[in-house]
């Protein structure tokens, strides 16, 4: 294992001093319970909005706390879902009497350990909401089974709803808002190599030069299937095929749209994914309204790309453009 | 080593527990590679590591108050879906154990409220690949046991939680993160089913 860390112990730890320092005009540290706090959090009337998970994602969800977006994120070990102790803390720091939704991803832990978290806030005077994200269209939803895992759709969930609860919307407006872009979001992924959890020591798994594989989520976990190696161009339609198919897109549809990179696979190949994937949409009658190509829900560095569509409309492109002022995505301010 | 069971038994219970988890955290994560996120040793090595540090630092009375408190440091410590399912297994355990004294049926009475609230957690059933899948056949077998004492249905609750951890390899999951591999899934043993097998064996080695 090759990293630049002092010990595999204090990964989260010491990132979580280094982004203190790096953004303490932005952000406040609750170190002892692992929590990105919004510097100027609880705002008085402002729905709080939480989220959290594993670490090892960066710049999700610490890098998207701040104005436009997160009031707090909680921050596990690498993989591994918060407990509701941090979980608890965030939401009772963020509270501003408008009540708190938790952004949750559809993970098994995740949802336990948020559910047992609201549970103890209930108990308290805080109201809280919660969505969970289910986006993921390489798993077969099924009743029977642990569903569809959250992955692209919640970066851009989060910068949306992330607007509409500073323009002062109420928590029954954003949890609707919420759950309606969970709706109209889906996202595929595939790996080029495995990442290495830094407590774990070596891959979480291994991959031929010759081969990808194709349906991963964010944990380094392997996917659906493994193919052989492609090229970009086939590796989109590889992405972006099940996408269309499941919502359905069709054509006169607008979308916002990420090319999402997975840690390890450099800028020049994702533009050269997006370029593939735009011309796939522009193929099949749908306009891209807005989009994001770059490293935004990662996978340690894992390399490969996810590409995420949320179908979008003036109120949704009219949310994105607002302003937003976290480290991992800056504009209009 | 009687019919009943001493707070200081459930102590060493859990000091066994966590020796066991700790040597076994390589192979646990290991297990978790091949069908989950690579982190279920570490995690319950950690958590196990805190409720040794919170025995040290604490007295209890009785069973219920020492496992009210290690379920609490679990749920604190563990996060993943293991803190939880732990978690809640040891507070509703130690729900049911009351302040007497804890004979072979009063445990086999708490072990199923533990189990209980496994299944209400995770909403998991036999059959989909998880540590239920050790569990309902361990409780099935401990009662069957129970009036042989608690050295027989212990020792039966941990051999049969073992052959249902087995039967559970071949299965396709449909909870928990090896749910997302699909059929990729058969032929790996479940980690949780493993952990829990761990703990029922650390049970037959210290409560009787």
């Amino acid at each position: 294992m090759k990293k630049l860390i002092n010990d595999p112990a204090d990964v989260v730890s010491q990132a979580l001093l280094g982004m203190e320092v790096a953004h303490g005009d932005r952000l406040r540290v609750d170190h002892e319970h692992k929590v990105v706090f919004r510097k100027d959090a609880p705002r008085s009337g402002k729905v709080g909005l939480v989220s959290g998970g594993g670490s090892g994602h960066e710049p999700m969800h610490g890098g998207y706390v701040g104005l436009g977006m997160l009031d707090a994120a909680c921050c596990g070990e690498v993989f591994t879902s918060p407990v509701p102790d941090q979980m608890l803390a965030a939401t009772t720091g963020v509270d501003g009497g408008a009540g708190v939704l938790h952004i949750v991803k559809n993970y098994t832990g995740d949802v336990m350990n948020f559910e047992m978290a609201a549970e103890l806030a209930a108990d308290g005077d805080v109201q809280v909401r919660s969505v969970v994200v289910d986006d993921d269209v390489a798993v077969q939803d099924s009743l029977y089974t642990a569903g569809r895992r959250g992955v692209g759709t919640t970066v851009l969930l989060e910068k949306l709803v992330g607007a509409a609860a500073e323009s002062g919307r109420s928590l029954d407006e954003v949890t609707e808002l919420a759950t309606r872009i969970n709706g109209v979001g889906r996202s595929m992924g595939l790996a080029l190599t495995s990442c290495t959890v830094p407590a774990a020591g070596k891959p979480t798994f291994e991959l031929g030069d010759d081969e990808m594989e194709l349906g991963i989520g964010i944990h380094g976990e392997p996917g659906r299937k493994r193919v052989p190696m492609t090229s970009a161009a086939e590796a989109a339609q590889l992405l972006v095929d099940p996408i269309l198919t499941d919502l359905p897109y069709g054509t006169g549809d607008s979308v916002i749209a990420m090319v999402n990179g997975m840690g390890g696979t450099p800028l020049i190949e994702l533009y050269i994914m997006y370029g593939e994937v735009q011309r796939l949409l522009e193929k099949a009658g749908i306009t891209v309204a807005r989009c994001l190509v770059g490293n935004y829900i990662t996978s340690l560095e894992m390399a490969g790309c996810s590409v995420t569509l949320v179908k979008a409309d003036d109120e949704l492109v009219g949310l994105w453009d607002a302003p937003v002022n976290t480290p991992g995505l800056r504009w209009g301010v | 080593m009687g019919d009943t069971i001493e707070v200081a038994q459930f102590s060493d219970w859990m000091r066994r527990y966590a020796g066991v988890i700790h040597e076994n955290a390589a192979m646990l994560t290991e297990l978790d590679s091949a069908i989950g996120d690579a982190d279920h040793g570490s995690n319950m090595d950690r958590g196990m590591s805190a409720v040794v540090a919170a025995l040290e630092a604490g007295e209890f009375a009785s069973g219920a108050d020492l496992f009210k408190k290690i379920g609490m440091t679990l749920v604190s410590s563990v996060g993943g879906a293991s803190g939880p399912l732990y978690g809640t297994f040891f507070l509703r355990f130690g729900g049911k154990l009351g302040d007497g004294p804890v004979d072979a049926q009063a445990l086999g009475v708490a072990l199923r409220a533990g189990v209980e609230g496994i299944v209400q957690r995770g909403k998991a059933e036999v059959g989909d690949k998880t540590m239920i899948d050790a569990w309902a056949p361990a409780l099935e077998a401990y009662d069957a046991a129970a009036p042989d004492g608690l050295d027989a249905a212990l020792r039966a609750a941990a051999e049969a939680g073992a052959g249902g951890r087995d039967a559970a390899t071949p299965l396709v999951a449909r909870k928990g993160r090896a749910s997302y591999l699909g059929e990729r899934s058969a032929g790996h043993q479940d980690p949780g089913a493993t952990s829990s097998v761990l703990l029922l064996e650390a049970a037959a080695a210290t409560l009787a």
